[in-house]
């Protein structure tokens, strides 16, 4: 049995009703009748890999957010409030909204008049091959490997959970997402997580509700927790965090507020390609600067749904959880599980399997969202410039088609490679950080300033991307005791806090790296640039738009909110 | 979203989903009034008004949103 698997139960935690299993009947049943309507719409590349370019606001807004809003981490980080408390919001606050806002304002436009198909893409322009391939190859191959590891998760989350058998739930799960993935493309993708938002609010909501109304709101829930676990803070975010040892994540604020708030995020909400692609698909510049503003005022609203459960466990349930292990005694439960078994606790037949479907459409839409990035970048930044250049349109869009299913079949084979080796999942959640925080460096440097060359793009990505393998290495498995006050700052750092400062040096080193290979190289002429860089594009600023049009309005307010939010759990 | 193509909104199938499930939830939950399950507060009847609010909203996506509504 492989660790994953162990941390759950060994018994399964639910059982499902008649209801219960027509609700899960009809939602699968649902996308695929969605995936075959969208088909006979997905005939160009720009339907097929952008959906067409003709997405309101709204809707890419809200399948940007829901393209993080998967069902792993939904347990996770519901188990992560059961283990360190409200803390874990930052990874909903300050590592999400600033970087929202900050996509929004003053990147997309450069990512929506390049008309690019990618971030790879944008590195093409912009720098040219070197720094594109690189960019394009690690994302391909690490999103494909994601798939695999987040099919392999779903499985086990369903034996665990329902007692189902784990072939059956990855091989139905991944032909449904390969069958309405290679139909309708991208609109298919964004169909299905607009739906799974919808999901994830309906089937997770009543959880807070209930369990507020258990404790006697707010303060009683406090009480609880203190009286459950006398001598901790779990409901405070910034106070405990004056020193690395005053609680349970080992970490300082300046990890919080520059590894996280400043890099970590930034990296993945501006350069992840499997996020900026939904944004891509916004009907005009407008509408793509407002999207993932629009997507950050839910994403302020998700500790909601994910956060207070975990607070709520603290309060309400029975028994201590364990921290996730190999063996679990008979009757323990894991961190990870406290979502579950809090649904368990207050939803009966009917409301159980709308949150179980909540989980599988969580789930699947990963997937979705991981094979539409991948045939994208596959086609567009590898297939296109290196192996066939000249094709037509057509043969490009089959060419996405059959990349979703080979890509599916290739995830399938990561999720049983995983099954019988568990820490190749560790491992590749670790490859995936190695790239974003450097590849942010990259592009906003590119972005903002004219100067930078050809060859500093690639090389500033590269140094940074080995310093971030290289500290990844010496932290976790030359010698832990030494790196970690090194690089992380304190001994006390754990596994979260070593993450942020990692990501903050990559980040660094690849700036520093890029900077310096500027000044000794030539820069590209001015006419090449026009549309990629600051300087050189005229970007629409809504002059005659009212306020309540504009892009930067609802920005300010974002981020008003965000922080009015830190102040009230500070 | 779909001056293009005219596609039927993603609205429309996110009021059948509602719609569909707050039925089903509804009805489970007007059978469990005499037979409440062993859930911590069933005695607030939880399906009966959340299935109840998942009509009204699927309801109203799934008019609003109709095909042909704006052709």
């Amino acid at each position: 049995m492989s660790p994953l698997l162990a941390t759950f139960l060994a018994e399964r935690l639910v059982r499902l009703s008649g209801v219960d299993l027509a609700i899960i009947v009809f939602y699968f049943l649902l996308v695929l009748v969605i995936g075959f309507y969208l088909k006979r719409f997905a005939n160009t590349g720009e339907d097929f890999f952008l959906a067409g370019r003709e997405m309101t606001a709204w809707v890419a807004g809200l399948a940007f957010v829901s393209a993080n809003l998967g069902s792993l981490e939904l347990l996770g980080w519901a188990g992560s409030a059961y283990q360190y408390g409200i803390m874990a919001a930052h990874w909903y606050w300050v590592g999400a909204i600033p970087a929202m806002i900050f996509l929004g304002l003053v990147m997309m436009p450069f990512y929506y008049i390049s008309k690019t198909h990618s971030v790879p893409g944008y590195l093409k322009l912009r720098y040219g091959s070197e720094a594109s391939f690189l960019s394009g190859i690690t994302f391909a191959v690490m999103t494909i490997l994601m798939s695999g590891v987040n099919m392999y998760a779903m499985a086990v989350v369903m034996k665990v959970v329902l007692g189902w058998d784990i072939n059956f739930s990855i091989w139905v799960s991944s032909l449904t997402v390969g069958v309405y993935v290679a139909a309708g493309g991208l609109f298919s993708a964004i169909f299905n997580e607009v739906l799974q938002f919808f999901l994830i609010w309906f089937g997770a909501l009543l959880i807070p509700i209930i369990g507020l109304i258990e404790t006697g709101g707010w303060s009683g829930m406090v009480a609880r927790i203190q009286h459950n676990f006398p001598g901790q803070d779990f409901t405070h975010m910034w106070a405990p965090m004056g020193s690395f040892a005053n609680n349970p994540m080992g970490i300082h604020w300046t990890g919080i507020v520059f590894g996280l708030g400043a890099v970590q995020s930034m990296g993945y909400w501006t350069t992840d390609f499997l996020v900026v692609q939904r944004v891509l698909s916004a009907k005009d510049i407008r509408s793509a600067k407002l999207a993932p503003i629009v997507g950050s005022f839910f994403k302020m609203a998700v500790p909601l749904i994910v956060i207070l459960p975990g607070l709520l466990g603290l309060a309400v349930l029975p028994m201590h959880l364990v921290p996730n292990a190999p063996h679990l005694a008979p009757g323990e439960h894991s961190y990870n599980e406290v979502l579950p078994l809090m649904l368990a606790r207050y939803c009966g037949p009917g409301l159980l399997g709308l949150g179980i479907t909540a989980l599988v459409a969580g789930f699947m839409a990963g997937m979705a969202g991981n094979v539409s990035a991948f045939a994208t970048v596959w086609t567009y930044d590898i297939y296109r410039p290196y192996i066939n250049k000249t094709a037509a349109d057509k043969h490009y869009v089959s060419m996405g088609r059959w990349c979703t299913i080979i890509g599916l079949f290739v995830s399938i084979g990561t999720a049983y490679l995983v099954m019988g080796f568990a820490s190749i999942m560790d491992y590749v959640q670790a490859l995936f950080g190695f790239f974003i925080a450097p590849l942010f460096g990259t592009v906003v440097l590119g972005m903002l300033w004219k100067r930078v060359t050809r060859w500093a793009g690639f090389l500033g990505l590269l140094a940074g991307t080995s310093s971030s393998i290289t500290m990844f290495l010496l932290m976790q498995k030359v010698d832990p005791e030494r790196w970690v006050p090194i690089f992380a700052l304190s001994p006390y750092a754990k596994g979260l806090a070593q993450d942020m400062y990692q990501s903050l040096w990559s980040c660094v080193t690849c700036v520093v790296v890029t900077v310096l290979v500027t000044l000794f190289t030539k820069p590209k002429p001015d006419e090449e640039l026009v549309g990629l860089v600051y300087s050189l594009t005229p970007i629409s600023h809504e002059e005659h738009a009212t306020i309540f049009h504009k892009p930067a309005f609802w920005g300010v307010v974002a981020m008003g909110l965000f922080v009015v939010l830190q102040i009230i759990f500070w | 979203m779909s001056e293009k193509h005219h596609i039927i909104p993603v609205w429309f199938f996110v009021g059948l989903l509602l719609f569909v499930y707050g039925v089903l939830i509804f009805i489970s939950g007007l059978a469990e009034l005499s037979h409440p399950p062993d859930t911590v507060l069933s005695n607030l009847h939880a399906p009966v008004w959340w299935g109840a609010l998942l009509i009204v909203l699927g309801g109203a996506y799934l008019f609003l949103f109709r095909p042909g509504r704006n052709a």
